[in-house]
């Protein structure tokens, strides 16, 4: 070893302190970027491989019944590659040993193995036999969730008769990636499930027997999407066509998509944020370590050292502090990713997922951090090289200190000699002020921001669950029933009060813009589900007219009182304009509302039902769930209850650990810019504690000197912390992650989120003021005055 | 009880048993002090002088309370110094006492009369911080940060920082030691003046032994012991003194 690489040595064991706070900075850095990215990467990789792998299909269409022949029509468009027919049915399900009914989707596959578009990929078991007609395979989480195994069989209501199915192997397919039935936040894989079933199995008892009703297809390289539905809803527009959409739409996908741009969006943030925090500090650092080695360098250059040799001797210490950062940073985010990784295959399932931090992500995570830490510690750097050495011998000149704004303004009469020592330091070096607090503030902000993920997702529980959805089980009917439904509900066991809806299937047309949706019509007074304005108030459905969920105003382009043409899918498929009467601000979903009357009008239908809320008496719930699972006009149950189970569960495991790990970043960042802040302060006015020591100063009073300086940017730091957070926040809230079709977080912040920022920081704070107040009592009065600064 | 070889009618304020000071450098222990008697009498003005490394600052800063012997007992007026512990020394340091070093020490972050007032503050019978840059004749450069000022006037502020909380006694670690010859002597007239109108108790460490003149005794340190004790017949002022 030389020896000018033994000082760096011995340089960075002096400061081990330091070096170890900024150490735990870059490595928040790196690990951060690497965790984000990895798990980026490997979802991605994951996604694509099983897309291409398993043929996931580009479009998408539901109808009501075609024959075979309309396929090769279909086929013949320009821009489709390959297509397939199926027949796919949603139905009621009785699943041994759960109380309340599930749902079923079942899929139509061939009877003989084959490569077909939304392939399947066995898991388990085997392909179902030709001449089995009650043989499925199911989705492995629906089979795992119920504690089933193969070989079992569950009931299921087949066009109104209750048959059994027989379970003989598991499968996954990349079009329930996120096995939801459409319109839930959260997998249930109890009462949800996907099954594979023969074609001819599932036509026959559909009597679907020669035709379809659903049509998934590749597009050629190129091709106009756009155009391709255009004409498939063309020809479908016959047959019953709900309105063909892209992968955009499609459920799965779409979630999918959310989440890995979120990803995208921490894997930039984050890192900003620390490497920024990480590169001032070593700034800070490097400056007052050159300071104080003035004469050092001098020597150094006299005896023939050139500029660059010294310059790089500094720059080393940053490489190490970077290395070390990496060593760390890189272990931590590769567990980190991998956990991530996982979390996220619980939700989404792959049929294998490999986590991979790839070569490029970590040299890009530590080649990002080098960067951001040598342009740190340029200029601190460049003022000691550019020096000439016999100007670098001399002591550096005393600092020169002039009477603050507050005294310029009158005010000293207020400022003890302590607090004017406290001031006038800082103002001396407004800039290194400013990059601490600003350092100190990012920590708050994050809190802020953790805090803000939080209280909007509580916000969006309470509301949704207690101002909008009021039911306790919502019913659909496999078809529209006739208002005498109304009371067929009210007679079953412990129903309290019945609510009927309609739901109809439309496409909506406002200008050149369209969307594929559902109006659901509200009986009136609607006291199970409520509509809600931007206050989040309850309000009354009105009369006539639409109500829109003001995001899908937004994406149409429409504003109150506007004409809004709606085709519906369903029945005579009338087309008529409907004015927007209202926009309710609901947090989840795209639905729109009218009053059922005038919905029934619109489909020029007598009252008829789709399905109903119910409220009930939960003593005879087990009575009434047996009940449903008889009516073979019910296609599916739904309870709020589950839902919220569902939800506190998974977003309460989810929230703590990312507040965790949030309360871990905050804690380092704010103690590591508060520790080196005044270290370094300690470092530069020994001479001058010690003075007042001897003077007769007591510890408390310097050590009030010197940790006020910290203390006043604390003070400074936590309101602008606050402000950052709030905007951070924000920004986040405007980004597609949290502002999708599928959910958006409302913005609020609670107060006891702010406040929890300030207890957190202000405990990293009291740590290092500890530490430092330990360094204090342990100096050395005598030897801080034997020598000349 | 008293060692010193004189009588003296001034009672002793500051009495030193058997002070003993030992640096312990990883192997080697270095001996600082030696079993050294001392006694310090109201209102003297004593030169302490010797070679470097004889232990000059070391006693100094014992009898100031900035340190503690490694055994052996410090009285000040009847009160055990090493057995105060530092909340003690603190109050000791804070109340009756004042220290002058080479380099100044001045914060300097506060203006001349802001460091004198920095001790007028917490002392019990202070004078205003006016009164004691008058005394070192620097009424003229009261609101003047440390960086606005020359060693001699930095020094002269160190030194009315020092007396404006009227201590007993005044301990100055070569004070001069940073100054040209004519800017020494300034300062040296300026403690000289302090002992004679305030009465405060002066002690000087120099390696000058020309500023021995002036002192009423001359105590010659070697080797961490006393090697002798001389008192002057006759204070010399500060200009007669020659180096
Ligand atoms: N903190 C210390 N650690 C080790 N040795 C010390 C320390 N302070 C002083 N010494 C040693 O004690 C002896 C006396 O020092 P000092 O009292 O400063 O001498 P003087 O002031 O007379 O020049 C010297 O040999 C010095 O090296
Ligand atoms: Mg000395």
């Amino acid at each position: 070893m030389q020896s000018i690489d033994r000082k760096l040595l011995r340089d960075l064991i002096t400061l081990r302190g330091q070096v170890i706070a900024i150490v735990l900075i870059v490595a928040c850095g790196i690990a951060s970027m690497v965790t984000m990215t990895s798990t980026y990467q490997s979802l991605q990789l994951s996604q694509t491989q099983y897309y291409s792998q398993y043929r996931f299909t580009d479009v998408f269409v539901q109808l009501k019944r075609a024959p075979e022949g309309v396929m090769a029509q279909i086929r013949e468009i320009p821009g489709v590659g390959q297509g397939r027919s199926r027949v796919v049915e949603t139905v009621t399900l009785d699943v041994p040993g759960l109380d309340d009914p599930a749902t079923g989707r079942l899929v139509s596959i061939p009877e003989q193995p084959r490569a077909i578009l939304n392939d399947i990929a066995l898991q388990s078991g085997r392909y179902i036999q030709p001449d089995r007609l009650d043989e499925v395979i199911a989705s492995p989480a629906f089979v795992a969730a119920n504690q089933l195994a193969l070989g079992d069989t569950i009931s299921a209501v087949i066009n109104g008769r209750w048959q059994e199915l027989r379970i003989v192997g598991t499968a996954l397919s990349p079009e329930y990636l996120y096995e939801i039935s459409g319109t839930e936040l959260l997998p249930d894989n109890q009462r949800f499930g996907v099954f594979w079933m023969g074609r001819q199995a599932l036509a026959t008892a559909f009597d679907l027997d020669g035709a379809f009703n659903d049509v998934v297809l590749t597009l050629t390289p190129g091709a106009n999407e756009q155009a391709v539905i255009f004409r498939l809803d063309q020809i479908l527009e016959r047959y019953g066509g709900l309105g063909a959409y892209g992968r955009d739409n499609q459920v799965s996908h779409r979630f999918l998509e959310d989440d890995l741009d979120g990803l995208q969006v921490m894997a930039v943030i984050l890192p900003v944020i620390f490497l920024g925090i990480a590169a001032f500090l070593l700034n800070m650092v490097l400056a007052r370590l050159v300071s104080t080695q003035r004469d050092q360098i001098a020597v150094l250059k006299a005896f023939g050292y050139s500029n660059l040799e010294v310059g790089l001797h500094f720059l080393k210490l940053v490489l190490v502090v970077v290395a070390l950062g990496a060593i760390l940073g890189i272990g931590l985010g590769r567990w980190l990713g991998e956990n991530f990784t996982h979390f996220y295959v619980q939700y989404y399932q792959f049929p294998s997922v490999q986590y991979r931090a790839g070569a490029r992500v970590i040299v890009g995570a530590v080649g990002v951090s080098a960067i951001a830490a040598l342009i740190g510690a340029f200029h601190a750097v460049q003022g000691v090289v550019s020096l000439p050495p016999a100007e670098a011998m001399r002591p550096e000149p005393p600092a020169s200190f002039k009477p603050t704004i507050v005294e310029r303004m009158g005010l000293q009469r207020w400022l003890s000699p302590a607090g004017r020592i406290i001031l006038r330091n800082l103002e001396r070096r407004p800039l290194q002020a400013l990059m601490a607090m600003v350092g100190i503030s990012m920590a708050v902000a994050i809190l802020v921001v953790g805090g803000y993920f939080s209280d909007a997702i509580d916000q969006i529980m309470a509301i949704q669950f207690q101002t909008v959805q009021r039911e306790d089980i919502t019913l659909t009917f496999t078809q529209p029933l006739s208002g005498q439904v109304r009371h067929d509900l009210a007679q079953l066991s412990g129903v309290l009060r019945v609510e009927p809806f309609r739901s109809v299937p439309v496409r909506f047309r406002y200008g050149h813009r369209t969307r594929l949706g559902s109006i659901t019509g509200l009986s009136a007074p609607s006291t199970l589900r409520q509509l809600i304005d931007q206050d989040m108030q309850a309000v009354p459905i009105p009369d006539d007219g639409i109500v829109l969920t003001t995001k899908l105003a937004e994406l149409l382009h429409l504003k109150i009182g506007d004409p809004l043409t709606v085709e519906v899918l369903e029945g005579a498929r009338p087309t008529r304009q409907v004015p927007v009467a209202g926009l309710v601000d609901e947090l989840v979903g795209l639905a729109t509302y009218m009053h059922v009357d005038a919905l029934n009008a619109l489909m020029q239908e007598d009252t008829s039902y789709s399905g109903a809320y119910l409220l009930v008496d939960q003593q005879q719930i087990t009575a009434l769930y047996s009940q449903l699972k008889q009516t073979p006009s019910v296609a599916s149950v739904a309870q709020r209850e589950t839902a919220i189970h569902q939800f506190n569960e998974t977003i309460g495991a989810t929230s703590g650990a990312m507040n965790a790990v949030l309360m871990l970043f905050a804690t380092i960042i704010s103690a590591g810019v508060i520790y080196n802040a005044a270290r370094i302060a300690l470092s530069e006015r020994c001479r001058e504690l010690a003075t007042l020591r001897i003077i007769g100063f007591t510890q408390r009073e310097i050590a009030f000197i010197l940790l006020g300086e910290q203390g006043a940017l604390i003070l400074a730091a936590v309101p602008v912390g606050w402000l950052l957070g709030y905007g951070l926040a924000w920004v986040l809230n405007q980004s597609p992650a949290v502002d999708s079709e599928m959910v958006r977080l409302p913005f609020v912040i609670h107060p006891a989120s702010y406040l929890f920022a300030l207890l957190v920081t202000a405990l990293a704070a009291a740590g290092s003021g500890l530490l430092i107040g330990h360094q204090l009592r342990r100096l050395d009065l005598i030897a801080v005055l034997k020598t000349r600064e | 009880m008293s060692l010193s070889p004189t009588a003296t009618a001034a009672p002793a304020i500051f009495h030193g048993h058997q002070i003993v000071k030992t640096y312990q450098m990883g192997e080697v222990a270095v001996h600082a002090l030696r079993q050294v008697d001392i006694d310090l009498y109201e209102g003297e003005f004593v030169v302490l002088l010797g070679p470097s490394g004889s232990g000059k600052s070391t006693l100094l800063n014992i009898l100031g309370g900035l340190d503690v012997p490694t055994s052996g007992d410090v009285y000040f007026r009847q009160q055990n110094l090493s057995q105060g512990g530092d909340r003690l020394l603190t109050r000791f340091r804070r109340e009756s006492i004042g220290f002058i070093f080479q380099f100044y020490n001045l914060i300097p972050s506060l203006t001349a009369r802001e460091n004198v007032a920095l001790v007028t503050d917490i002392a019990p019978h202070p004078m205003r911080p006016e009164e004691a840059l008058a005394l070192v004749g620097l009424s003229d450069r009261l609101d003047h940060f440390p960086s606005q000022l020359s060693g001699g006037q930095q020094q002269r502020v160190a030194i009315a920082r020092a007396i404006a909380k009227r201590p007993e006694v005044l301990f100055c670690d070569e004070p001069t030691g940073a100054l040209d010859y004519s800017t020494g002597k300034l300062v040296l007239e300026v403690l000289a003046r302090v002992n004679q109108e305030l009465g405060t108790t002066v002690v000087i460490i120099t390696h000058n032994a020309g500023i021995g003149a002036m002192g009423d005794r001359v105590i010659t340190m070697r080797d961490g012991q006393i090697h002798t004790i001389e008192r002057n017949q006759r204070r010399a002022s500060p200009d007669e003194l020659e180096w």
